[in-house]
């Protein structure tokens, strides 16, 4: 029971994180980008709920414009690493042999460096940029996928259902979509979100470093990048964006745990 | 593979360094400069034999050699990794303990949100929270620097916050999962006190899955440390590392990150070392 409702809540809150990207336009009371420097470093009122920052743009529309640079980063790059690391784990569990020590060095060699310090080096090569933090962690990304496919593969291999499926003429295309990848889903889904969430601290943690989203666009860390300065005078600055990164993290991690605990429960 | 990072990812790192408007003759300057005019193997060459003999090139930006650069810098960052881990490990042992032994109280659900909100709450945002509370708010601790005690606590608390989640997780499932085995239930046949049960059987035998995690968190740690070394001004390899990709220093970079992954791998040969003490089952090789 608690389970579920650790699911419901962390499924409402990522519906209303999409439904706040989606409809900031509708929703943000101000432009994210609108400067107004008689109005900079505001605290909350009724104009400007969240107060401003020090070019008087308001915090709230910043915030939920924020959004939709997150949401944009965590599916891009769960959707990319996903594809990536289907591709290659399959490739190696199926086929086994020199192929699938080849690829399994790579994912070895590539899990060996801590996976935020290989984005920092990826983004200090290639120069900041929203696509270029996609790109770092896309190609960081995959590796765990890739394992994790490859292992599942491995064990379902051996299965009568999948002996039966090759002697009906199946190959090995058709048996891994058709077959195996069913099967591969409820451990996926679950990687997934923690993925998702992963790659939402990462792009702000690249952000507030100065190597992610550049101004004026309007992301959580480059927000919390530019309210360091003002700690003192202004710390709604720092408050309001990190409480948002926080709570979609939370989100992520609810339903993931949550997730795993329901299909635990289910395996036994 | 740090030195493949900086030659075979796309982009001309020279052109990263001038910016695009600079001349050509001043982008060959520097490219010879950088010995990235040579053949690839030849670079590789020349990395690997400097490397075997503590040679990481020299810094373009504060014209002194990389090694000597990150050397004066290493301590501060061993000093405060493990500040956190310590920091992790006393918050996480006493806390994963009571919640297991008081399994669905009160305490075993905060330890349950402890760890949630740990695990969710970016050390980018943990760290200028805690310099409003602490420093700001209150006045209680400095807000950056090096030196004493006082300087050490937030920004170690910062950095061990996400371990002390996971640790704390990880020794509470630990004990819940050993009190079912059968060994227990024979200590307790055995007349032992339910204090000698949990403390000398239980947690020994939960004991691998914390060096695991603590093994495997340090990469973490070292990484994090560059986020956390920018917050607090302190000066480590993680601040050095995020300088020079401010001043685009490609040498010390690549120096730097080296010798980040370079501990992260020792740390994860000496954590399956002490694995092997810890449980004599375990052998590697055969």
């Amino acid at each position: 029971m608690a389970d579920r409702s650790a699911l419901f809540l962390g499924v409402t809150i990522l519906l209303l994180l999409v439904g706040t990207a989606l409809l900031a336009p509708g929703i943000a009371p101000h432009s994210p980008t609108e400067q107004n420097l008689e109005r900079d470093l505001l605290s909350s009122s009724r104009e400007h709920l969240l107060g401003t920052d020090k070019l008087g743009r308001d915090v709230l529309s910043r915030i939920l414009y924020g959004t939709r640079i997150s949401i944009l980063v965590g599916i891009t790059t769960v959707t990319f690493s996903l594809l990536l690391g289907l591709v290659i784990g399959s490739v190696s569990g199926y086929f086994g042999g020199w192929v699938d020590q080849l690829l399994m060095r790579l994912v070895d060699i590539l899990m060996a460096f801590p996976g935020i310090l290989l984005a920092i080096a990826f983004t200090a090569v290639l120069g900041p940029g929203l696509d270029h933090v996609i790109l770092a962690l896309c190609l960081i990304g995959w590796t765990s996928y890739a394992r994790l496919v490859r292992g599942e593969i491995l064990a379902l291999r051996e299965k009568e259902f999948i002996h039966a499926a090759q002697a009906l003429g199946g190959g090995p295309a058709r048996v891994i979509v058709l077959h195996m990848l069913p099967n591969l889903l409820p451990p996926l889904l679950i990687q997934c979100t923690f993925g998702m969430a992963a790659a939402i601290i990462a792009e702000g943690s690249l952000s507030f470093l100065g190597l992610g989203v550049q101004p004026p666009t309007p992301s959580w860390g480059s927000m919390l990048n530019e309210g360091r300065q003002f700690l003192l005078v202004a710390p709604h600055l720092t408050t309001y964006p990190g409480l948002a990164i926080m709570i979609t993290v939370l989100g992520l991690n609810l339903v993931g745990d949550s997730l795993r605990d329901l299909l635990d429960k289910k395996g036994k | 593979m740090v030195f493949f990072l900086i030659h075979l990812v796309p982009g001309d790192p020279v052109e990263v360094m001038l910016g695009e408007t600079a001349s050509n003759t001043d982008k060959e300057i520097l490219r010879h400069e950088l010995g990235l005019d040579q053949p690839l193997g030849t670079q590789y060459f020349r990395f690997l034999t400097g490397l075997i003999f503590g040679d990481l090139g020299r810094s373009l930006y504060e014209q002194e050699s990389v090694a000597s650069l990150i050397l004066a810098r290493f301590p501060a960052t061993l000093e405060l990794t493990l500040a956190a881990i310590i920091l992790a490990l006393t918050v996480a042992f006493p806390l994963g303990i009571v919640a297991a032994i008081k399994n669905r109280s009160w305490i075993d659900r905060f330890s349950l949100l402890f760890s949630l909100l740990g695990l969710s709450m970016p050390n980018f945002w943990l760290g200028p929270l805690l310099i409003i509370v602490f420093s700001i708010e209150w006045g209680w601790l400095p807000v950056s620097g090096r030196g004493t005690l006082a300087h050490l606590l937030l920004p170690s608390a910062t950095l061990g916050m996400a371990m002390a989640a996971i640790l704390t997780r990880m020794i509470r499932s630990a004990l819940l999962e050993v009190l079912h085995e059968d060994y227990i239930q024979t200590d307790r046949a055995k007349g032992l006190s339910e204090k000698k049960v949990w403390l000398k059987h239980a947690l020994r035998n939960s004991l691998l899955s914390v060096v695991t995690i603590v093994g495997l968190q340090f990469g973490a740690l070292l990484a994090g440390s560059i986020i956390t070394e920018t917050i607090f001004t302190w000066p480590g390899l993680g601040r050095l590392t995020i300088q020079a990709i401010q001043t685009r220093d490609y040498p010390l970079v690549q120096g730097c990150i080296l010798v980040i992954a370079i501990s992260y791998l020792l740390v994860n040969l000496i954590t399956d070392i002490v694995y092997r003490f810890l449980d004599p089952r375990i052998s590697y090789g055969r």
